[in-house]
């Protein structure tokens, strides 16, 4: 098991910059996602851990030994392919000993390690199927058992579970949890699903335009974006622009919000809020004294079963409300509601 | 459900029926191949059961001499395995040029530039095989294109003769049946999922065992593919061997020739033709196990 430094690295594909200066610890048996929209150089900067491609400049760093010229083979990770890259020649055992074969390891030894892999993953007794007869699932386990059967330093996951079906995701989510807590092996995966990033991962790098935004934990990221674009990307949020005044959020319609702090810039500002935490009161209700109140028409109800979401304007701002489904009440589009939320969960953001 | 019924109902009612369409989209292929192909050689198969050529005023009776023949006389069985010998050698050379080649076409280069060198691959099929191999003659014979330049690389060469040799017949069948290798590779390379590469060498495989243990194993349709296109041709072969070989080139198919041409026995000529094919079945039939697990 080995840490993982990557610092200022830098990459460009011709004119296109994939990575520009991107520095990022990945602690010693962390499971770290690499959060961002296609294009965002999340694939790019695992390519350059893994060591298919070496970076233009920067240092990276696996247990402490810099290798950003040493190429993959030679590296000694684990990686995990989106559509699983099982060899369709071999048998699953032969899959998973592929690794413990190049390596010259004795005979005995990898009957005995692909074994324990294949029982990490819950497929003993599969060793002599070939990978088309098996089901995705399946695939995806022996694709796993067979990236950490040789004890890399360091497993990658590119796009570990989006060729899966949702039920079946998961509960790969589930078991790739378990199995990376029982090796204890430092994990990066990259992913575009956010849902995925904040249930598996306990660290989140989100990545735009080849720069790392921010990083932190899946709650940190989640409860206090910096950037608009973290607030959207990762969950839902809606987005108040207005203009700061005395330390609070003026609307354009003269609506003033309170913020988490009172805001300390002037000027234009942005706001996020969680859906989650507005909710539609009563005009009579009682609203603590640190609430934001604003009215706005609702346009639409989407029935999710548990959950209902309203779509809601107010002025030129598009909102939404997500309340679950106990005892919400009943409305009609076009009504006039009333919404309050705490002013702690109203984040500034960078636009 | 009402609605599905209204609207299948007229449709399957025009629809020709399945065996009537396989019919009428198999039948002229299989009538042209029956016609051109099985009633000729049909007859050829009549012809080499006779003891000569079936025209008025020749002798001729029904016969098995003419296959005896070829087990009777070393000659027959020595030419069988130079033909041999040569198909598998041009098989063997087109893989180790062409299956590179290949490779990088499916895997390396992308766009525009692999349209070119694919062009570059298929020009030798447009023009006339005979032209090709004459061309060659100006090539490999004494103080020939081959030679001179050779001596102008390195000076003091000394001279190469390559005309009518053995050398000259395989260089002149490879050149003439590389693309099909590089054809038959290109598709099946470029099946194999670059992923595959990039998982194998993320487990710590060097590039040879790539090669070893995913990318031959993998692209083994391709090949054998291709081996077999290049095989059966070359044994029968006559013009390259003829041309380039001289009196260093002569095998079962420039005999099979000479039967139809010059000494005009086509009765042995038809015979040492269906002990060639019958030839290439056993080969077949003996790696028949190989060749399915590769395809």
């Amino acid at each position: 098991m080995a840490s993982v430094t990557v610092s200022h690295v830098s990459k460009s594909f011709g004119d296109f910059q994939a990575l520009s200066d991107v520095s990022i610890e990945f602690a010693d048996g962390g499971f770290y996602a690499l959060l961002g929209p296609s294009g965002s150089g999340k694939t790019t900067l695992l390519r350059q851990i893994a060591g298919f491609s070496f970076p233009d400049s920067g240092e990276i760093r696996i247990g402490g030994e810099a290798v950003e010229s040493v190429p993959v083979e030679k590296r000694n990770i684990g990686m995990m392919f989106q559509n699983y890259a099982l060899f369709p020649n071999m048998s699953v055992f032969d899959n998973v000993a592929f690794g413990l074969m190049v390596r010259d390891t004795p005979r005995s030894e990898i009957k005995a390690r692909v074994g324990e892999a294949l029982e990490l993953v819950r497929l003993s007794g599969y060793d002599e199927r070939k990978p088309h007869q098996l089901s995705g699932g399946q695939r995806q386990r022996v694709a796993l058992a067979r990236a950490i059967v040789f004890r890399p330093q360091v497993l990658l996951l590119d796009e570990p579970l989006s060729a899966l079906d949702k039920a079946l995701r998961l509960g790969m989510q589930v078991e790739l949890k378990r199995i990376q807590r029982e090796v204890g092996i430092t994990t990066i995966f990259v992913t575009h699903d956010q849902e995925e990033a904040l249930t598996l991962s306990d660290k989140v790098g989100v990545l735009k335009d080849g720069k790392l935004l921010q990083e932190g934990t899946p709650r940190e990221l989640y409860e206090r974006p910096r950037t608009a674009f973290a607030a959207t990307f990762l969950g839902d949020a809606n987005l108040f622009n207005g203009i700061a005044d005395d330390g609070e959020l003026a609307l354009a319609d003269g609506t003033r919000l309170r913020t988490l702090e009172p805001l300390a810039r002037s000027g234009r500002m942005t706001c996020a809020v969680r859906p989650e935490k507005i909710a539609i009161v009563e005009d009579s209700a009682q609203l603590s004294s640190d609430s934001n109140v604003l009215e706005a028409e609702l346009e639409q109800t989407i029935f999710a079963g548990n959950s209902l979401s309203y779509l809601l304007r107010h002025g030129d701002t598009s909102l939404r409300v997500f309340a679950q489904n106990r005892a919400a009440a009943d409305l009609q589009p076009g009504q006039r509601v009333r919404l309050a939320w705490c002013s702690a969960d109203t984040i500034p953001v960078e636009a | 459900m009402a609605v599905s019924d209204t609207t299948t109902a007229p449709i399957r009612r025009h629809r020709p029926s399945n065996a009537r369409s396989i019919l009428g989209l198999t039948g002229p292929a299989y009538l042209w191949l029956v016609i051109t192909i099985l009633l000729p050689l049909a007859a050829m198969f009549y012809f080499s059961f006779l003891s000569d050529v079936p025209l008025p005023g020749r002798d001729w009776q029904v016969t098995l001499s003419n296959y005896t023949a070829f087990f009777q006389q070393d000659f027959y069985r020595t030419l069988m395995l130079r033909s041999l010998r040569l198909g598998f050698e041009v098989a063997l050379w087109c893989f180790v040029i062409g299956f590179p080649c290949a490779y990088v076409l499916a895997k390396t280069i992308k766009g525009r530039w692999r349209e070119a060198l694919f062009l570059m691959v298929i020009i030798p099929f447009w023009s006339n095989a005979l032209i090709r191999v004459f061309s060659w003659t100006m090539v490999l014979r004494g103080n020939g294109i081959l030679e001179r330049f050779l001596d102008w690389l390195i000076p003091g060469f000394g001279s190469l003769n390559l005309m009518f040799t053995y050398e000259a017949v395989v260089i002149g069948l490879v050149h003439s049946y590389l693309p099909y290798m590089i054809l038959t590779c290109y598709i099946s390379l470029s099946t194999i999922d670059d992923d595959l590469i990039d998982a194998a060498r993320s487990m710590g495989a060097s590039r040879l065992t790539v090669l070893r243990r995913i990318i031959l194993p993998l692209s083994m349709p391709g090949i054998v593919a291709g081996a077999v296109l290049i095989f059966v041709p070359v044994i029968g072969s006559f013009m390259e061997p003829r041309i380039l070989g001289g009196r260093e080139g002569t095998f079962l198919g420039t005999v099979i020739e000479d039967q139809f041409t010059s000494v005009f026995n086509w009765p042995l000529g038809a015979a040492l033709s269906f002990i060639l094919l019958a030839c290439v079945m056993v080969i077949f039939a003996v790696f028949q196990p190989i060749l399915r697990r590769a395809s």
